[in-house]
């Protein structure tokens, strides 16, 4: 695949991977975090950490915008879904995630409409199709998503369909960013930053982590040796004493971002005054809800959600994983109580989550492994 | 809207999250661990995997058709329970059972596919298939299949004559005779159209035993041809993805490349397997956790079609996961690992047939894969069910 | 989640003017390209700089940028520098001889 084999290079990862050796300092252990969970995916489907020196520790971030999501609200989505003449549409990635009572696939079995989409189009797609049904679309993600949500919106309304309504819960990556950067055990040496995201709010919104909290952040692609790259330049910007955003994906996200998009987002959606982080809390400004004028396409103005916030369980370690202070497997309850299949907490919830991630990919012994190769 | 209005009030407890996490706890043994912290994490987890399956739903939900983790939930906790008995205990493809001085195979399958047809096939052509090869794949010659149809009030007769049609057709190429059968229409709205269930018997010949039991460190995993072929094909074929590709499902009656197999690999043939729902990841998990062994593969060595790997990246999905109806997995002795996939290649269905992988003894009861970057991770067995009713 | 994928713009759709069929390994979709679309002046649809070739990066049906080609070369030559260094190093290292 074009764009894609290039960038999963074995050979050019061992070279990348001395250089990165060669810029650590003797006696250093260095910490960097990446914040996309689809970073995290790459690191452990790929088996990035073996090509690290055992000096660097990557940290998994809190971007992932399924495992944020708060039980209360999952729950509302499905009083939403459970609704008369509903048709709830989700992507698949929601589709196992547990609320208080359950998930949308238990909801699915006990008779709710709940369809997964691809996009929100297909979406629109199925309210177009069925006239005499309200079809929600539960809509999810960081900035990566949002304007697709928007333009989805827009269409809509040109279109004069009325039986067509988002349940919004996107959310803003930089508060989640801040966050990170002020929680009070942060040990971390540098970012590898968001992807995609970035396509649309470019890398400039980075710039407070440099300038403000003096961590390098590198903007990084989504493949391996895009990653393998991003830590060689964090890497080489604390041996030349730099502190600066830069952009490894520059082929994909231009410094700017995508003004269009932003401008799309801005006239659908306005900032909420403070949004519910699964793990990390209340966070200020950091999501988006539909603007007044698009309040016909609103899921929240036209039915009424019970709003009842569910606590994590007491023995869930979730924020501690999400703000890097605890590695997955030094959860108590990791893969006892806390698997893939019974995911207790936002970490295992998605396949992004850092704890699936570990717990799909990355958890087997290291040495019996090696062992086993060698023989 | 404050952080009132959505829902910041006292918050109430997950029941069901506060009673896992109780009876995990009352179930943990806390004995003196060896190794590294994360290494006894490791191990405390291999326990708790290999503790009895308790079935927590009340309700069937899709991922019990998915053919991963939930499916084999479902199957030792309410069928085997049930039924328990040293033929079932064996939980392969088909039952071998002995009638007075003959083997005979014995399987039974049912057919959900929606759409009923796609490029490439259909869901009669599915049913002949799928049996032929559940006892193909226990080293039986198959014979005899029965069918039984559940039609739903509506369905056109002409849609029901294709699929019949469908069936002679792949009944003549692979050698079998259908011989009895039944019929039920249930009313508008059930069946979907039609479901096909079927049972099959073949003559257990060979003086070998295949089972998912018998791989051992140094074996050879080997693979019919490319993945994923049918699975993505169903996907797209169901139209609400509008994603169009030049895909056909790979469909095919494995009796006669696996017995050129047979013929070749004799007693190295450890067991054979064909890759339908959960795909070639849900084998070799089945072989790791069955044989005691690691099944280490590679990635570079999975033969996978451009346009499978596209669709599957487009829809962020795994090809090892997804299913095949005419590809099988084998298990072989290293010895007469040449002479397999030779036997392989020679036959028509077997032109894409690779060496994907080999059996070590460590760590047991998992699949390793390792990347084409150079890395090494798990491939677990399947959570969910990325592609329903796919057969 | 933030699954985006390469993917090569092989016709714009003349009816429906934010449409462009895409493929990705021969995989085609219909994908809408509104997001890399200018503004309107309200009478025509704003200047779309697209073309079939080029190649965008797709998310939820969406393209969300247009693929940098000369960036995308100038990051594959870097890459392929520290590839050769590397094995230019390993090459002096097994020449080399300081006994």
């Amino acid at each position: 695949m074009k764009y894609v084999d290039e960038y999963r290079d074995a050979e050019t990862a061992r070279a990348l991977s001395t250089a990165i050796t060669a810029l650590c300092e003797p006696g250093r252990r260095y910490a960097f975090m990446e914040i996309c969970g689809g970073h995290t995916h790459t690191i452990y489907k790929h088996g990035l950490e073996d090509h690290l020196p055992e000096a660097i520790t990557l940290v998994h971030g809190p971007g992932c915008p399924v495992c944020v999501i708060p039980m209360g609200r999952v729950d509302d989505a499905i009083a939403l879904a459970e609704q008369d003449g509903v048709i709830m549409t989700s992507f698949g990635d929601m589709m196992r995630v547990p609320g208080g009572r359950g998930s949308f696939l238990d909801s699915k079995a006990q008779g709710a409409d709940i369809r997964m989409v691809y996009s929100p189009l297909d979406s629109l797609k199925i309210a177009r199709k069925h006239p005499d049904k309200q079809v929600i679309f539960f809509a999810i993600g960081f900035e990566t998503t949002t304007p697709s949500t928007a333009m989805t919106v827009l269409r809509a309304a040109a279109e004069g369909i009325d039986n067509f309504a988002v349940f919004c819960n996107h959310v803003r990556v930089t508060p989640a960013i801040t966050a990170i950067l002020e929680s009070p055990d942060l040990r971390l040496d540098g970012f590898v930053g968001p992807g995609h995201v970035s396509t649309v709010i470019g890398c400039e919104p980075y710039e407070y982590v440099a300038r403000d909290h003096g961590k390098p952040i590198v903007t990084s692609g989504f493949e391996p040796l895009d990653i393998l790259t991003s830590i060689y330049q964090l890497m080489k910007q604390l041996a030349e004493g730099r502190c600066e955003v830069e952009n490894e994906y520059a082929r994909v996200v231009p410094w700017a971002g995508n003004p269009k998009a932003l401008a799309v987002i801005d006239k659908v959606m306005e900032v909420r005054e403070t949004f519910e982080w699964r793990g990390l809390g209340w966070i200020p400004d950091s999501a988006m809800r539909l603007r007044d004028a698009y309040a016909a396409f609103d899921a929240e103005k036209i039915y009424s959600v019970p709003g009842v916030r569910v606590a994590d369980p007491t023995a869930c370690q979730c924020g501690e994983v999400l703000r890097g202070a605890i590695k997955p497997w030094e959860c108590k309850v990791f893969g006892t109580a806390c698997t893939p299949e019974t995911p207790i907490g936002t970490c295992m919830v998605s396949s992004e989550g850092a704890c699936a991630a570990y717990y799909n990919y990355g958890r087997f012994s290291r040495s019996r492994v090696k062992a086993a190769a060698q023989s | 809207m404050t952080a009132h209005d959505l829902g910041a009030g006292i918050p109430v407890r997950a029941g069901w999250a506060e009673e896992a996490v109780t009876a995990a706890a009352a179930e943990e043994h806390h004995g003196a661990g060896r190794g590294s912290r994360e290494e006894q994490v490791l191990e405390r987890i291999a326990r708790a995997r290999a503790r009895k399956p308790r079935l927590r739903e009340e309700r069937i939900t899709l991922s019990h058709g998915a053919g991963g983790k939930a499916t084999q939930t479902l199957v030792e906790a309410v069928f085997l329970e049930a039924f328990r008995n040293p033929v079932l205990e064996q939980l392969e493809d088909g039952a071998s059972l002995r009638m007075g001085a003959e083997r005979l195979a014995f399987t039974t399958d049912s057919y959900v596919v929606s759409p009923l047809f796609f490029p490439g096939g259909d869901i009669g052509d599915l049913a002949v298939n799928g049996t032929v090869n559940d006892l193909a794949m226990c080293g039986a010659r198959p014979l005899h299949l029965s069918a039984g149809f559940i039609l739903e009030e509506g369905f056109p007769v002409a849609d029901l004559r294709r699929i019949v049609a469908s069936m002679a057709a792949a009944a003549q190429r692979a050698g079998v005779t259908i011989v009895t059968g039944d019929t039920k229409v249930v009313e508008r709205g059930k069946a979907d159209g039609c479901y096909v269930t079927t049972a099959g018997v073949g003559l257990l010949e060979r003086p070998v035993t295949l089972s998912a039991a018998a791989a051992r460190p140094g074996d050879v995993v080997l693979v019919s041809g490319p993945i994923g072929d049918h699975g993505i094909t169903v996907m797209l074929a169901r139209g609400e993805l509008d994603i169009e590709a030049d895909l056909v499902s790979d469909t095919a009656a494995l009796n006669g490349i696996a017995a050129d197999l047979l013929d070749a690999g004799g007693d190295g043939v450890r067991l054979l397997r064909d890759a339908t729902r959960g795909g070639v990841a849900t084998i070799c998990n089945e072989v790791a956790v069955a044989s005691g062994v690691a099944v280490v593969i590679e990635e570079k060595a999975i033969p996978v079609r451009p346009v499978v790997n596209g669709a599957s990246e487009l829809l962020g999905i795994d090809p090892l996961y997804v299913a095949c109806e005419g590809r099988f997995v084998a298990v072989v002795a290293p010895e007469r690992a040449d002479a397999a996939l030779a036997a392989l290649h020679a036959h028509p269905l077997g032109a894409g047939a690779a060496r994907i992988g080999t059996i070590a003894d460590d760590p047991p009861g998992l699949v390793l894969l390792r990347t084409g970057f150079g890395g090494t991770r798990i491939v677990d067995l399947l959570v969910g069910d990325p592609l329903p009713r796919i057969c | 989640m933030c699954l985006g994928i390469p993917g090569e713009v092989i016709e714009l759709m003349a009816d429906h003017p934010d449409l462009a069929m895409v493929s990705v390994e021969g995989v085609k979709r219909a994908v809408n390209v509104g997001l890399l679309r200018e503004d309107g002046n309200g009478h025509e649809p704003g200047r779309l700089d697209l073309i079939p070739g080029d190649w965008i990066l797709i998310h939820v049906g969406f393209a969300l940028s247009k693929i940098d080609e000369k960036e995308a070369k100038a990051s594959l030559e870097w890459l392929t520098g520290v590839g050769d260094a590397y094995t230019d190093e390993l090459d002096a290292l097994a020449a080399s001889d300081i006994t």
